[in-house]
């Protein structure tokens, strides 16, 4: 959609608008994204955020490095992406505008708060010319608004200074955007006041300067029209807005509960899997134990020392931290314990790229350990996704007595989207043995012939006395052994209990045709941008398939019949091509790949660009 | 040895009826039946039977005992303790223990490390499991060499050390356990000696019987790669007059004839002789586990052979809650300010909207 300056119409009728707020990070972007989700949400549009914030808390006012964004899409349809392009940029000051202006498509929407283009600022953002006034902008709709003297005027008489009035701009610019699109401002204003209720000067600030912003839209006759986004047909039930860290928590949790086992979660503080801590840390009336450790090694040896006592023992971490993670992953491995490890992806490698988003630890989880040590691993594909894949990871890892490794990435951590609220009752149960004391002495590595799990023997259980380590143990009875015979053994049977697990996970399902010319393979939170691409292409007629794995060790028993039922394989990454290599290694099948690591989701645009390519090329 | 009176009673989990008898427990009872595989003349064969024979004495039942060790020749301990045992990796004993006592506040955990193994490679976790006053008992055992990689330097090896590793000497200036301990808050500091048996039992059975973070430095021998490292005051002909044995409440006198003592002169300790220029037994320093200062056995944890005689026993003993206890105590304020979690109203949160 665009805003043109034409149309008589008072109220025009969009399907689905996407809106960038860019700012300095302390202009509180990320706070007016999320209020403007809180109210597409409410309204009961689908949605989908992206947050994209530098990893500087605060990066000098006004440069570049500090510009911080919040991109929301709103639909009266079904959505999968926060989209590709904004339609309408707000931008705070020159920084933001410099580098956001290039995702904004000719003819859209720019509304600039003109206050801040001094030439202090224009320096900082490093413009040689006032873009305002050098014709830069006549690409596109752009409304000057000096939002800084607007929103400090309807300050008046506020016992305020003026340094401390223009921290509420951010709410005049929401006010602003609330009118363009019909928005209630209720649900922003009942939340200043709990959040402000004890401070009512800066609450009364933060009202008052949203409504200003509001009423600025209502009367003056810079905006020709406004616009209308309907609800969203949802599948009926009640809804939530949640981000991804929000809803692994919640599923951790939901997994305790589930399995009637205390959770213990270990972890150091690390972007962007901290918030997972904090959520956790409120949990304490569920028997949840956190434990802030002193490094990344501290934080996985304590959670399996909780597996060895009979909790769930879990950790998160993200790449860096997880490469530390590594050697107790193995050890957890070696004495066959239930344990979850988090990897909330970030781009790297070191310390990368904190903030932005990455999947590129795929192959580091699948293979970061000495020797041969496989783990099964899986991958939500959406912000909801990831309570879903909680779940599941436990009770893998309890019926199988093994590690178990969660890759979520910063897009799902930090993105969110509505999601159905489920039903306690509905959920699936987690059933855990363990060992009780027999007839026979007690055998700590006699496995269960169906799973070869070994049994869960706590201690606290009498005669189950036993010891464990890394070293390497004989078979049945646990005790630390060299005999060359048993150690191949050993290696064949932990391999295949993993292996195993690919009849006891869901078939790999298929959207599209069943077979024919391209399948698109993705894993994780690229879901969104392939599903939508699939969807354009059928919309064009084009016969194309999506798959999603959410297991990606061991991939579900049926992934080769899916990949041999289509003459191409795509399989987009935001890596160097590590499922692809996978996926070639394991079935001799001459996939594609197709990969941008920019610290971005993919646009829906540059996946149906490839897949068209693609199409083109195999159609002689 | 003096008694920890002021310790309160090691929790103990409701005996069950098979458990009654562990009242009759003897050492043999710990004793595991896996071949025990250090070298002939080993010092941890001594600091094995001592651990074995005091284990009877806390009441725990086997099963409620749990044995964590790192790597390193110390390492093996565990094996060989008919408990519950866990043989983890180079240094990380004391993370796995901190998260075991959090999760399981009724096991009785101990925590068996080395030189290398809890001040080199895992310096980070006990510093860190002290100054939370994790209920463990960590007994290093200190023989100022890697003796499971061969007779390397270690973190207590003596500066100018020629080892494998440093074959001109080391250059590195090593550390000293104890007061690495008590800086980093342990709330039970002590020391023994691998063949002063007696001693090292009474020492063993008062960190079994604190209630929070114990360190027990172990000075034991390497006969293969560092043999006689602590002969030169530990020797039996010797040890009376190179050692001083701290008792809580009694002045600092050593030596055979009981003539020697500790006298603190300004800021610093001094060795005088009793009866010499004046001096008498109430110019001698007062040990005092319990002192609210560190000063005290700060000051003990670095007198050392031969400027003075090397302290044995308890450095300090004092009391704190422990980890285990204020995250219970959380979890319990937890509920009784808004009552047993419910996941369904945590599901829904705060804002919902409902689709029909």
């Amino acid at each position: 959609m665009t805003i043109t300056r034409a149309p008589e119409l008072p109220v025009q009728e969009l399907e689905r608008v996407t809106i960038r707020f860019a700012g300095d990070s302390g202009d509180g972007m990320q706070l007016t994204g999320t209020q403007f989700t809180r109210t597409a949400a409410v309204f009961g549009n689908d949605f989908s955020t992206l947050p994209d914030f530098p990893a500087e808390i605060r990066a000098p006012a006004g440069s570049l490095p500090g510009v911080s964004g919040f991109q929301i899409s709103f639909s009266s349809s079904d959505i999968h992406t926060p989209g590709d392009q904004p339609d309408v940029l707000v931008a705070m000051n020159p920084a933001a505008l410099k580098t956001n202006l290039g995702d904004l498509p000719p003819g859209g929407a720019l509304i600039v708060n003109t206050d801040a283009f001094s030439q202090a600022n224009l320096n900082k953002a490093a413009y040689a010319s006032n873009p305002l006034t050098d014709g830069s902008l006549k690409p596109y709709t752009t409304f000057e608004i000096p939002i800084s003297t607007l929103n400090e005027r309807s300050l008046d008489g506020l016992e305020m200074t003026s340094k401390q009035k223009d921290l509420t701009k951010n709410f005049f610019a929401l006010g602003i955007m609330f009118w363009l699109y019909e928005r209630s401002m209720t649900p922003t204003i009942d939340w200043i006041d709990s959040k402000f209720g004890a401070r009512p000067v800066v609450a009364e600030a933060n009202k008052r300067a949203l409504k200003a912003g509001y009423a600025f839209g209502e009367t003056t006759e810079i905006f020709h029209t406004h616009y209308r986004v309907r609800p969203a047909h949802l599948d009926p039930g009640t809804y939530r807005n949640i981000t991804g860290n929000e809803a692994a928590a919640l599923g951790f949790l939901a997994a305790s509960q589930l399995s009637g086992r205390p959770l213990f979660y270990g972890s150091y503080p690390i972007t962007p899997a901290s918030d997972i801590l904090h959520q956790l840390s409120g949990y304490k009336a569920f028997g949840v134990k956190t434990f802030q450790a002193e490094d990344e090694i501290a934080a996985i040896g304590a959670a399996i020392g909780a597996s060895y006592g009979g909790a769930l023992g879990l950790t998160a971490s993200s790449g860096p931290g997880i490469a530390l993670k590594t050697e107790a992953m193995g050890l957890a491995l070696m004495v066959e314990l239930p344990l979850v490890v988090i990897d909330v992806q970030r781009a790297g490698p070191s310390t990368g790229m904190p903030t932005k988003n990455e999947q590129a630890d795929l192959l580091q989880v699948m293979f970061g350990r000495n020797s041969d040590s496989p783990i099964p691993i899986v991958a939500p594909a959406t912000p909801g996704e990831c309570f879903d894949l909680a779940i599941e990871a436990f009770r893998l890892a309890l019926k199988y007595m093994t590690p178990v490794a969660y890759l979520s990435d910063a897009f799902l951590a930090t993105g969110s989207e509505p999601w159905r609220i489920p039903t306690v009752a509905d959920l699936p149960s987690i059933a855990v043995d363990n060992a009780v004391r027999g007839e026979a002495p007690f055998r700590p590595y006699e496995r269960d012939p169906e799973t070869l799990a070994r049994p869960w023997a706590v201690p606290g259980t009498a005669g189950l006395e036993h010891r464990i380590g890394g070293l390497e143990k004989a078979d049945v009875t646990g005790n630390v052994s060299y005999d060359p015979d048993n150690h191949h053994r050993m290696q064949l049977l932990r391999a295949a209990k993993v292996a195993g697990i690919a009849t006891d996970i869901p078939p790999l399902d298929v959207f599209g045709p069943e077979t024919g010319e391209l399948l698109i393979l993705g894993w994780g939170s690229t879901y969104g941008a392939i599903r939508s691409a699939v969807e354009r292409l059928h919309a064009d007629g084009r016969s194309v398939a999506h798959a999603h794995l959410r297991h990606l060790n061991p991939f579900p028993a049926n992934t080769e019949e899916v990949l041999r039922s289509y003459r191409r394989v795509l399989i987009p990454e935001i890596n160097l091509g590590q499922l692809l290599m996978l996926v070639r290694a394991r079935y001799l099948i001459d996939a594609v790949g197709y990969d941008r690591v920019r610290g971005k989701p993919f646009r829906i645009a540059e996946i149906v660009a490839e897949a068209e390519r693609i199409l083109t090329e195999a159609t002689p | 040895m003096t008694t920890d009176t002021a310790a309160p009673v090691p929790s103990q989990p409701p005996l069950s009826p098979e458990n009654e008898r562990i009242i009759q427990l003897t050492r043999k009872d710990f004793v595991s039946d896996q071949e025990v595989r250090w070298c002939p003349g080993c010092g941890d064969y001594s600091i094995l039977a001592q651990t074995q024979k005091v284990m009877p004495d806390f009441g725990y039942p086997r099963e409620n005992i749990v044995f964590i060790s790192g790597i390193g020749c110390s390492g093996r301990l565990p094996y060989y303790m008919n408990t519950f045992g866990f043989h983890t990796i180079h240094g990380r004993a004391p993370t796995l223990a901190t998260g075991l006592k959090a999760a399981r506040p009724d096991l009785m955990v101990w925590v068996i490390t080395g030189d290398g193994d809890a001040l080199s490679i895992g310096g980070n976790h006990v510093i860190h499991s002290m100054r939370r006053n994790v209920d463990i008992n960590m007994i290093m055992f200190n023989n100022r060499i890697y003796g499971l990689t061969k007779g390397q330097a270690s973190p207590t090896s003596e500066f100018g050390k020629r080892t494998k590793s440093t074959p001109m000497g080391s250059v590195d200036t090593p550390i000293i356990p104890l007061t690495i301990a008590l800086a980093a808050e342990a709330s039970f500091v002590a020391r023994s000696v691998d063949t002063h048996t007696e001693h090292l039992q009474g020492t063993l059975e008062r960190a079994g019987r604190h209630k929070g973070s114990c360190f027990v430095e172990v000075l034991q021998n390497c006969n293969i790669f560092n043999d006689g490292a602590w002969r030169d005051f530990t020797d039996r002909d010797v040890r009376e007059d190179r050692m001083l044995v701290l008792e809580d409440g009694k002045p600092m006198i050593f030596g055979k004839d009981r003539d020697k003592g500790i006298r603190l002169r300004g800021l610093k300790p001094e060795v005088v002789t009793l009866g010499q220029d004046g001096v008498t037994e109430a110019d001698l320093l007062v040990h005092e586990e319990a002192a609210e200062d560190p000063y005290l056995a700060l000051m003990l944890s670095r007198m050392f052979w031969p400027d003075f005689p090397v302290p044995v026993g308890v450095l300090r003993a004092t009391h704190r809650p422990t980890h285990d206890r204020l995250i219970e105590d959380q979890l319990a304020a937890a509920v009784a300010r808004s009552g047993v979690g419910d996941l369904q109203d945590v599901l829904r949160g705060a804002e919902t909207w409902t689709v029909e």
